[in-house]
């Protein structure tokens, strides 16, 4: 089956946030803070007002009434203290975006300014440990005696990697469209992940009901996240049209996206390992080091993978976390998972090389019986059989363990093996199906952001009605839909498909009209470890006399539960692969220490990787049968791809060149410097 | 965003007639645009010279002239410039992606500006943007800045990979303006930085670039490479132009120009002093690359580039030595 919005997008029909067709719309242009702490002493906006087109100045002068809900990154104007560099300060509106854009640059803000601290380091005197992690996990687990384990270790691994800032770019910048009616209604077109969720917390910002407000947001292109909670340009979009009684746009530069739509939190990970002769872990530790902004704690869940990956008598995981002068760190594909399996898996990769025994040996040897933290059985699991497969697939018996000698001219050439991990869980969502006409119109608040849940609903409702899909229409992407969670956490489909799937149900028994809420479903599901799981292989080449590293190969074999859409499917392992591959060697926003805020921010200095990097990215999956997790028996796809495809291009690095690089990202100089 | 006035000039000669203070003269935009939506150039005046008569490649004498307005895939694509100046070619091709190549021209890919975070960045001070404002890139981001020929007031290099294929073929940049014609010779157009970093190279005001015109190819083999990151679209860490010709085992002549090094396309010269006359071996390859290094003052989180500059050069005139 196609994508369903396929030909619209292709024909550059599909409506983005930005580009609905609204009359007498207005723009807003925001002022970002030029200090990373301290207090605005005052905001001179006479000359802005003064100039042609502007309508109103919005800022913490006359801080636009909230509601008491409103907090951190959403609660706009309403505290003379900044928190960072970039943060939203104040808005100019006006009726063209070149009037808004001149207007904000004529404001003048004043600060007192005190001294910031924006580096993360693992001996930071502010550093506690947070009550949870992301999403409610303890913060800290510990089981046996880990220095007991270590001390009876026949090897013995302590490392520290680090990763720094990443940042999600999707192509769709964050844009918003806000509409107020007569009635006080307010209408959003906002770029989210979800609409019954960005709906409640606008709604919670502004002091208004669920019913008083509408978010539509039909097509997003991407958002890996960062979309995820709704991110200030919805709320000042909002503000503003309620200040200028018209519509009001905005859509943020992509600069403007790296200081205020959220970024994956640099860490700074320790892990200690130990194993017996035989290569089964005596004792496993898994310290991570993160950070929050003083206004909201967002706590990464980045050692939690740990606490699922391998059997082992001792297992501690901690998190710390410090709140500096920077903008809240926020979702971004995998979060915690992707940057905790980058370090756990190199941690097994080094510590396959000083035990002597091969990388995937290591993994089969220590592979559990059930989830090693919680002792819950798991719902299925199939590591192993993907370590296997891959290994088949990838020629892993032609390899010489031995560092340093695969040459072809001026490259060396290494590979290298990690696993992954994804938990494969749901979330109440309801949906409504109709009967019109001999065809089936689907409605369920969900959002595509170019994943093809589309399309994905409407096969999954085809099979559950017994038709053919183009007698299915699903409809999505507006919050007065039947409400549904966002696309995250790689639950969207099996969250919403369970929905789906139980309203065509009731529709068979019922006639025209099925309807379905899964919570009380959901609230059922029998207490099971949930997961996805894969196993990611890299080839790479490193240039001995540039440093440069070229990844030859990467293969993915996923154990992913039912695979509903092979074509979307594929593209979400090998997207996830490929920013996998960026995260390896060469993202990175980089951090000023100097004046705050971010440096390095657009896509000609931030990399990701582009079509000549994806020289042969294959992934694959092995055939999984799970009943437990919902009706259609289906994990997510979304996140599995980009965890541990860091892990396998380090480890393979370090098969080339005999060096290990524990720092991303994997850079020329950073091979250079280890090199020479 | 600045409200400017624009206007597109009937010739060279009509282009510098206008030109007055606030002035800026426009080619493919593919840069000055970008600067002007980022509030570094506010221009009130752009006088569009990308669609002047200026778009040739004519052979005369031996020797290739290129019209100011040749684009970038154009002059990479010219039959002449593929067998006669591969070198050229091939620097032209990795730049930038193949979208900004069919609008960049020849001179506006000469006058481009430096991509250094704090230039790029109104709210911060750069001495390059705003002279005395101070240069923070020394003590912070300047992991892609220069080593060579920098000064306590700027270590911004500049991004041209078609400059240092020019630096090498020894091309002559033809400029007319309010003070009349004049040629300069490449690598002469660009500056270093020294107490005038704002200024990247010798043009005077209203000066316009009207051609470049290569001489005849020096002898001998040349090859143009460079090292980033990433497969595509990336300015280079450092890249490489370098003309080797070798007679009986012996250097009788040596040009090497490098990109992502320093503040303007640099010359070698005294790796090359070193080579011509000598034997064309690694060894003597590394011995003149290492009297050029001397003179690198690399800052923490750019030392690499000493390395990388060291083996490119090395790496590169063995591939040229037959």
């Amino acid at each position: 089956m196609n994508r369903v919005e396929g030909r619209v997008k292709v024909a550059g029909l599909a409506t983005y946030a930005a580009e609905y067709p609204v009359e007498g719309v207005t723009y807003a242009y925001p002022v970002q803070s030029r200090i990373a702490k301290g207090r605005i002493r005052r905001i001179d906006a006479r000359d802005a007002l003064a100039m042609p087109g502007v309508l109103a100045v919005l800022s913490s002068e006359d801080p636009p009434r909230l509601g008491p809900g409103a907090e951190g990154e959403l609660a706009l104007f309403q505290s003379r203290e900044v928190a960072y560099r970039g943060q939203f300060v104040a808005a100019a509106v006006a009726d063209t975006y070149e009037n808004a854009r001149a207007a904000a640059d004529a404001i003048v803000v004043e600060y007192e300014q005190d001294l910031h601290d924006v580096a993360l380091r693992a001996d930071h005197p502010n550093l506690y440990r947070p009550e949870k992690v992301n999403p409610g996990f303890p913060s800290d687990t510990v089981k046996g005696d880990v220095e007991a384990g270590l001390n009876a270790a026949e090897t013995v691994v302590d490392v520290t990697y680090t990763t720094p800032v990443l940042h999600n770019n999707p192509m769709e910048p964050h844009a918003a469209l806000a509409l107020w009616d007569d009635e006080g209604r307010l209408l959003v077109y906002d770029t989210t992940q979800g609409t019954s969720s960005s709906r409640d917390l606008i709604a919670q910002t502004l002091g208004l009901s669920g019913e008083q407000v509408r978010v539509v947001s039909r097509h997003v292109g991407g958002g890996f996240g960062s979309k995820g909670t709704s991110r200030p340009q919805a709320v000042l979009a909002a503000l503003a049209a309620r200040a200028v009684g018209r519509p009001v746009k905005i859509v943020l530069t992509r600069q403007q996206m790296f200081d205020v739509t959220g970024y994956r939190t640099p860490t700074i990970q320790r892990l200690r390992l130990g194993a017996d002769a035989d290569g089964r872990l005596t004792a496993l530790e898994h310290v991570a080091y993160e950070q929050s902004s003083t206004l909201v704690e967002f706590a990464e869940q980045t050692a939690t993978p740990t606490r699922v990956m391998y059997a082992t008598p001792a297992l501690r995981t901690a998190h710390r976390l410090v709140r500096l002068d920077v903008a809240t760190p926020s979702w971004m594909r995998a979060p915690g998972e992707c940057p905790g399996m980058y370090a756990l898996e190199s941690a097994m990769d080094e510590l396959a090389c000083a035990a002597g025994i091969d990388p995937i040996e290591l993994r089969v040897l220590n592979e559990p019986e059930t989830e090693p933290d919680s002792g819950l059985p798991f719902s299925s699991r199939n590591l192993v059989a993907c370590l296997r497969e891959g290994a088949r697939r990838f020629g892993w018996d032609r390899r010489d363990p031995e560092p340093g000698r695969h040459r072809e001219g001026e490259w060396l050439i290494g590979t290298g093996v990690a696993s992954s991990t994804y938990p494969a869980k749901r979330r109440p969502s309801k949906a409504v199906v109709t009967m019109r006409e001999g065809d089936f119109l689907v409605q369920v608040a969900a959002a595509d952001i170019g994943t093809g849940a589309r399309t994905a609903l409407t096969g999954i409702a085809a099979g559950a009605l017994g038709v053919a899909p183009d007698r299915v229409h699903v409809e999505l992407g507006d919050s007065d839909l039947p409400d549904a969670p966002l696309a995250g956490g790689s639950m969207g489909t099996a969250s919403w498909g369970s929905a789906v799937v139980r309203a065509c149900e009731h529709l068979k028994v019922n006639g025209s009209v099925g309807r379905a809420d899964t919570t009380e479903e959901v609230a059922r599901d029998a207490e099971l470890a949930r997961h996805a799981f894969g196993a990611q292989f890299a080839e790479v080449r490193v240039n001995s006399v540039t440093g440069e590293v070229r990844v030859s190969r990467l293969l993915g074999v996923f154990a992913a539960g039912r695979i509903l859409d092979a074509a979307l499917a594929r593209s979400q392992f090998i997207g996830g692969m490929t920013m996998g591959m960026g995260m390896a060697l060469m993202e990175e926003t980089y951090t000023d220490e100097e004046f705050g805020g971010f440096l390095r921010r657009d896509l000609a200095q931030y990399h990701v990787p582009a079509c000549a990097d994806a020289e042969r990215i294959e992934a694959v999956w092995l055939e999984e049968e799970d009943g437990d997790l919902n009706p259609m028996g289906s994990k997510g796809i979304g996140e599995i791809g980009i965890v541990g495809t860091a892990a396998a291009i380090g480890n393979a690095v370090h098969h080339a060149i005999g060096h290990r690089v524990r720092d991303l990202p994997i850079t020329p100089p950073k091979i250079l410097r280890t090199m020479f | 965003m600045k409200l400017f006035e624009y206007t597109r000039a009937g010739s060279a000669a009509d282009a510098v007639r206008s030109f007055g203070p606030g002035t800026m003269y426009l080619g493919g935009g593919t840069n000055l645009v970008d600067l002007m939506r980022l509030g570094v150039a506010e221009p009130d005046r752009l006088v569009d010279v990308g669609k002047l008569p200026l778009d040739a490649i004519e052979e005369a004498g031996g020797r290739l002239r290129v019209g100011a307005a040749v684009r970038n895939s154009d002059l990479a694509a010219h039959p002449l410039v593929r067998s006669r100046y591969p070198m050229l070619a091939r620097a032209v091709l990795s730049g930038a992606s193949g979208q900004v190549r069919n609008m960049a021209t020849t001179a506006g890919n000469l006058l481009q500006r430096t991509r250094c975070p704090y230039f790029q960045d109104v709210t911060r001070p750069c001495n390059k943007r705003q002279p005395g404002s101070g240069c923070p890139a020394i003590e912070g981001d300047h992991t892609n800045l220069a080593i060579l020929g920098t000064s306590h007031a700027c270590v911004a290099t500049h991004p041209s990979d078609l400059a240092v294929a020019l630096a090498a073929l020894e091309a002559e940049v033809h400029v007319t303006g309010p003070g009349g014609d004049k040629i300069v010779p490449m690598p002469g157009l660009h500056r270093l930085p020294g107490d005038a970093p704002e200024r990247d190279t010798v043009l005077e005001e209203g000066d316009l670039i009207t051609a470049v015109e290569l001489p005849a190819p020096p002898p001998g083999a040349s090859l143009y490479r460079k090292v980033r990151e990433r497969a595509s679209f990336a300015f280079a860490l450092v890249s490489i132009a370098a003309v080797l010709d070798v007679r009986d085992g012996t250097v009788a002549g040596c040009r090497i120009a490098l990109g992502g090094v320093a503040h303007a396309p640099w010359r070698a010269e005294h790796a090359e002093q070193v080579l011509v006359g000598g034997p064309a071996t690694g060894e003597a390859f590394r011995t003149a690359a290492e009297a050029e290094l001397e003179r690198a003052r690399p800052l923490p989180r750019n030392d690499f580039k000493v390395p990388l500059a060291r083996n490119l050069i090395v790496r590169t005139l063995e591939e040229l030595a037959p």
